[in-house]
């Protein structure tokens, strides 16, 4: 199970994990995009930690929430409004709730996958970062019964082959959609950022 | 009188189409909200959402909008408006701004404003 300080204390470790991989994250949409996701998401997630130590009274969907409206409003490229959602849909589905255990995680990301097909009018296979969460969740829904370790690792594992899969693949959303057959051979960089994010929730809840 | 916000990745987008919807109709509420607030390329909800209000009355606004994710972000300005009628015109940010703020000129509703901006984006030029 996780309170409300644990999740607070994953957020903080994803902001770490995306600061780190600023440059990376950037220079992954550069030949296929506005060169922006990195230092976007950056940006974000660096104002979500600053929003976090006054969230340590209030319950996860409190959290969720607050850090879906702060990607919004701060993000700027594709990944506000698609984070944003995600992290919005992810709150409704623990709304009032102190502790989220494993089946709450996986009713948020089905929330979140629900959410980002919705407002990115997409779906999977079109090289973006639902390539890398849709398997996830369909992962861990399969491990389910398993510990908690070993059904978090079965969604990395999937999200980090989901990820190898969009370089097979033509974008056709987003701005690399402009780009056609061009986009083919690249790692998508949502995709990639939102495997970064699992991977936190995999090595730091168990 | 409908108002007009024009959404664009880049300020100077934003403001150029502003500026050429107002030689044509300069009565009628438009604002700009391209850009982010540090001057970068982006679409910033807040921004979005402050053009929307500065423009709004109870005859609606109309939201043109450019590339990639200035959908997604007008849409969820669009959701968090209380209260006010606001719309996304599916239409080209330049020639629909045109369209849009000459068309609300005349009085035009919000729906006519739709028709008239997609008529634009299904007509050619050559």
């Amino acid at each position: 199970m996780a309170n409300t300080a644990d999740v607070i204390s994953l957020l903080e470790e994803m902001n770490v994990i995306i600061q780190e991989n600023k440059d990376y994250l950037t220079q992954l949409d550069m030949p296929i995009g506005d060169s922006d996701h990195g230092i976007n998401l950056a940006r974000g997630f660096q104002a979500v930690s600053e929003k976090l130590p006054g969230l340590a009274e209030k319950d996860v969907g409190t959290v969720l929430k607050t850090v879906g409206m702060t990607l919004v409003s701060t993000v700027g490229g594709a990944s506000g409004p698609l984070y944003g959602t995600a992290f919005m849909k992810a709150a409704v589905a623990v709304n009032g709730k102190q502790e989220v255990g494993l089946d709450d995680f996986l009713a948020m990301l089905s929330a979140a996958v629900a959410g980002v097909k919705l407002r990115g009018k997409s779906t999977t296979g079109e090289q973006t970062m639902l390539d890398a969460m849709v398997p996830a969740l369909e992962a861990m829904e399969e491990a389910k019964g398993a510990p908690t370790g070993a059904v978090l690792a079965a969604g990395l594992a999937a999200a980090q082959a989901g990820v190898e899969r969009t370089k097979d693949m033509v974008a056709t959303k987003g701005r690399a959609s402009y780009l056609g057959e061009r986009s083919l051979g690249h790692q998508d960089p949502g995709a990639t950022s939102f495997t970064l994010l699992l991977s936190v929730i995999a090595k730091h809840w168990a | 009188m409908v108002g007009v916000v024009i959404v664009s990745h880049s300020e100077k987008v934003a403001e150029g189409a502003r500026e050429l919807a107002l030689q044509m109709a300069g009565q009628v509420p438009v604002a700009a909200a391209g850009g982010l607030p540090d001057g970068g390329i982006g679409t910033d909800f807040q921004r979005i959402l402050e053009a929307v209000e500065s423009v709004s009355s109870p005859d609606g606004v109309v939201i043109l909008f450019d590339v990639g994710s200035a959908l997604m972000t007008a849409e969820m300005v669009v959701e968090a408006v209380d209260g006010v009628k606001v719309r996304l015109a599916d239409g080209p940010v330049v020639e629909g701004a045109i369209v849009a703020a000459v068309s609300a000129s005349i009085g035009m509703d919000l729906e006519g404003i739709l028709a008239a901006v997609r008529q634009v984006a299904e007509g050619h030029k050559l």
